[in-house]
């Protein structure tokens, strides 16, 4: 608890000095290329609390910071926290869905795998979520939307409603839901091969136990020790895993979302990089270093809630 | 130091390719490395460097866009640059890159490991407290961020890689020191009066290297990918190749509209086979220096 606060604490002084490093002059950044009054940007700077000391400027960026006052986008000259807001449904929508059909499927695959270990099940299984872990995600979803969309035309090319669509209720859903496929699609692939291989290696030493070899000599059926005995006392690194990982929901896609043209932070931080709009970057790196840091701490809390032998961290 | 030590590390050393060359797993991996590694050393012999200059290329009479049937063997770009000179320069890039940023990672793990193992105390508290800091800040948005405040170079990304992923070799290599800290030859050495540097370099770092050395191998994967998203969100070296800048160039040119696959193919399965080809090698270095492992996986 204490922890995840200082290091929130070095997130919030890392964040300020890294952009005070470079952005010397946001004011006169904002408004490059515009014909401003010197005198209008002074009185900007003064009104940003840029004319004073280091210190100062600190305090200011720490009230700021909690009243969620990011400053505004170079690109968009909206606060940079109403674009992020804006973007974060998106992201969530589309990572988060993503994120828990990798769990599932991927848990799946890896009991399997263990279960059946060294036979050709095993093999592919291991060998082919390996393959997956190996490819940039991105690359991956080029692939599948050169493949289902350019090619077969099965899907839209990238968005997440089709231009000048203005269907309204389950029409609308359904649109955003054949525009999500892809991308979904392309997640989920790529985020398997952490828990089948998270799963695998955990039942494999759970297998070895006694309480399996009594189970079996009780005489219950195959699946019923594997589904009843066995997982049960593999899954806590995986709920760990799954935890963890959704700390990453709303960071874990910042290429695909830009592959796709996926409207939330993922895509947000793509064009913030291209501009660079330093404000925006600023915002979306505290906003994913903070959802990391409080999924951290749930993890801990339910690994010590799930397993009484651990100790609250 | 003496011939004897030297002689019984020679002897691990032909052990541990003994048990490598036995893997086959560890063997593939090494085989498609050392492909890739001679084609980024051979590169002036494959490809004319000036095929990467845009107006080499048109006064060259190449085609736009050209596929590889037109242009042989990987087709041009859309400003029709021959995409296996790309490859082939681009690979020079990617095995740097990814080899350069892991030493790094691996210099900073293992130094901060070390010494938070070895001298404990305060140190440690100190050392693991940032090594958790670390740990916890989203990788690639602090990889971001860093990289578009230092600006766009090939010595940028390396730095920006190297500090983003030290932390899991630190604690790794903590956990080593300390269990091999508890061992009879370290107080023995102790006892006769060996200074802490001594014992560290003596003692505590022969019996880390493998574990080091398969932790390296397991991080340049991680290395190369990082390389390739930042390169492809366009914080890449703008005057330099590499697999991952063809992808973003690919991408943001039209190429998947076009349906240029062989623009964006290559360079894609070049970075798929580099990171398994490292991979394959790192689990059989890992299960050589653990063999509890070796069980299980």
């Amino acid at each position: 608890m204490l922890g995840s606060l200082l290091t929130l604490v070095f997130v919030l002084v890392f964040n300020f000095f890294l952009f005070r490093v470079v952005q010397t002059d946001p004011i006169g950044s904002l408004f490059r290329g515009r014909n401003v009054p010197a005198a209008t940007l002074d009185n900007l700077r003064s009104a940003f609390g840029l004319d004073q000391s280091l210190g100062a400027q600190f305090l200011y960026y720490l009230r700021e910071t909690a009243q969620l006052n990011f400053g505004i986008s170079y690109q968009s000259r909206q606060p940079v926290w109403d674009e992020i807001v804006a973007a974060i449904p998106a992201t969530v929508a589309l990572v988060g869905i993503s994120a828990i059909l990798s769990a599932v499927i991927g848990t799946i695959g890896g009991v399997v795998a263990a279960w059946r270990r060294n036979t050709w099940k095993d093999h592919t299984i291991t060998s082919g979520t390996m393959v997956f872990y190996s490819m940039p995600d991105f690359w991956l979803g080029m692939i599948l939307l050169v493949g289902f969309a350019v090619v077969l035309g099965w899907f839209p090319v990238g968005g997440m409603v089709s231009a000048g669509s203005n269907a309204t209720g389950l029409a609308r859903l359904f649109d955003q839901l054949h525009h999500m496929f892809l991308p979904a699609l392309t997640l989920t692939l790529a985020y398997l091969g952490e828990y089948t291989l998270v799963t695998r290696s955990s039942l494999l030493d759970v297998m070895g136990e006694d309480y399996l070899t009594v189970a079996r000599a009780k005489g219950l059926r195959d699946v019923v020790v594997r589904n009843r005995h066995a997982v049960p006392n593999a899954l806590l690194p995986v709920v760990t895993l799954t935890a963890i990982n959704f700390g990453f929901v709303l960071s874990g896609a910042i290429a695909v979302e830009a592959v796709f043209s996926w409207p939330g932070l993922g895509k947000a931080t793509a064009d913030a990089i291209r501009g660079p709009d330093l404000p925006m970057l600023q915002g979306l790196f505290l906003l994913f270093s903070t959802a990391v840091i409080v999924f951290n701490l749930l993890a801990d809390l339910t690994y010590s809630w799930l397993d009484p032998r651990v100790e609250e961290a | 130091m003496t011939s004897i030590a030297m002689k019984r590390r020679r002897a691990t050393a032909g052990r541990v390719w003994k048990e490598f060359r036995d893997s086959r797993e560890g063997m593939i991996g090494l085989a498609v490395l050392a492909v890739f590694v001679l084609l980024a050393l051979a590169a002036p012999l494959l490809a004319d460097l000036r095929e990467l200059n845009p107006v080499f290329a048109r006064a060259q009479g190449n085609p736009q866009w050209g596929s590889p049937g037109e242009f042989g063997p990987l087709g041009t770009d859309h400003i029709r640059r021959s995409v296996w000179a790309q490859f082939v320069w681009g690979s020079r890039v990617s095995l740097f890159v990814g080899l350069a940023a892991t030493l790094l990672t691996i210099l900073i793990g293992s130094v901060t490991g070390i010494v938070s193992g070895f001298v404990g105390g305060k140190a440690d508290g100190a050392l693991m407290r940032v090594t958790e800091w670390f740990l916890v800040i989203p990788f690639l948005p602090l990889a971001i961020v860093l990289a578009s405040v230092l600006g766009r170079s090939v010595w940028n990304i390396i730095f920006v890689i190297g500090v983003t992923s030290w932390p899991s070799t630190a604690r790794l290599v903590r956990a080593q020191v300390l269990t091999v800290k508890q061992r009879l030859f370290v107080d023995r050495a102790r006892s006769l009066g060996a200074s802490g540097p001594h014992i560290v370099a003596h003692h505590i770092l022969p019996n880390v290297s493998g574990l080091i050395l398969a932790n390296a191998t397991l991080a340049v994967p991680i290395s190369i990918l990082t390389e390739t998203t930042l390169a492809f969100l366009g914080l890449g070296d703008p005057s330099r190749a590499s697999w991952g800048k063809t992808l973003e160039e690919a991408f943001v040119n039209g190429a998947m509209v076009r349906n240029a696959w062989w623009y964006f193919l290559p360079a894609g399965l070049g970075i798929l086979a580099v990171v398994l080809a490292f991979t394959m090698i790192g689990r059989t270095l890992e299960q050589i220096a653990n063999p509890r492992l070796s069980r299980s996986r």
